[in-house]
């Protein structure tokens, strides 16, 4: 397995593991009041900001296992990110739509700013689960 | 499995008529990971047409003689 592809994987992983803390800590508070009352904000951007540290070190994991791999990105590594980040931009292209008609629909924040970061969390699954199955399968 | 690419190639073959060069010693002479070249020897990947000449000369021979492109029989 490549470097790159092993960070695709610590990205991949970093991304669910991520999103699920965050979800269980949120519905875990909404217990006994209504969702749209829970303090999402400062949860969600530590969420973000502890997903980018752990993607980040994740990287240096997989460099520090295999030096002799680390940085090594050729031109099929090059093809696959592209494909991968082609394929996660129009999901996150679609995925936006889904705020922005709850914006014009003009409901509560907490459920435009949700729906914005699932997009955003499913672009990134779908462009890591692309990259993957391209370089299992081909491209 | 469906292939990604109808091209196949003789890579493996070449390696082992060049002195059982390794598909690592393959990967640095032309500047690719070694699962790049195990990637194309799987016809998982298709290399670029200037990679295509590179790894061709590395063995010394045409093009053609790395690379196939397998049409219907006439």
């Amino acid at each position: 397995m490549s470097f790159e592809e092993k960070g695709t994987w610590v990205y991949l992983v970093v991304n669910v593991v991520t999103y699920a803390a965050y979800l269980s800590i949120i519905l875990g508070r909404a217990e006994n009041i209504p969702l749209t009352e829970v303090s999402y904000v400062s949860t969600m951007l530590w969420t973000i900001g502890i997903a980018i540290a752990l993607s980040i070190v994740g990287h240096i994991a997989v460099a520090i296992a295999k030096p002799s791999e680390a940085d090594k990105r050729d031109v099929r590594d090059k093809d696959i990110n592209r494909f991968g980040e082609y394929v996660g931009g129009i999901v996150l292209a679609v995925g936006m739509l889904a705020p922005f008609g709850l914006a014009m629909a003009e409901v509560d924040h907490f459920w435009i700013a949700n729906a914005i970061y699932l997009a955003f969390v499913l672009s990134a699954l779908t462009a890591s689960v692309v990259k993957i199955v391209a370089y299992r399968r081909g491209l | 499995m469906v292939k990604p690419t109808k091209v196949t190639n003789a890579i493996r073959s070449l390696r082992f008529a060049n002195g059982e060069m390794t598909q690592a010693a393959l990967a640095a002479r032309i500047g690719v990971t070694r699962q790049t070249i195990i990637a194309i020897e799987q016809g998982r990947y298709s290399p670029s047409l200037e990679m295509a000449f590179q790894i061709a000369r590395v063995f010394n021979v045409p093009l053609d003689e790395v690379f196939q492109y397998p049409g219907t029989q006439e």
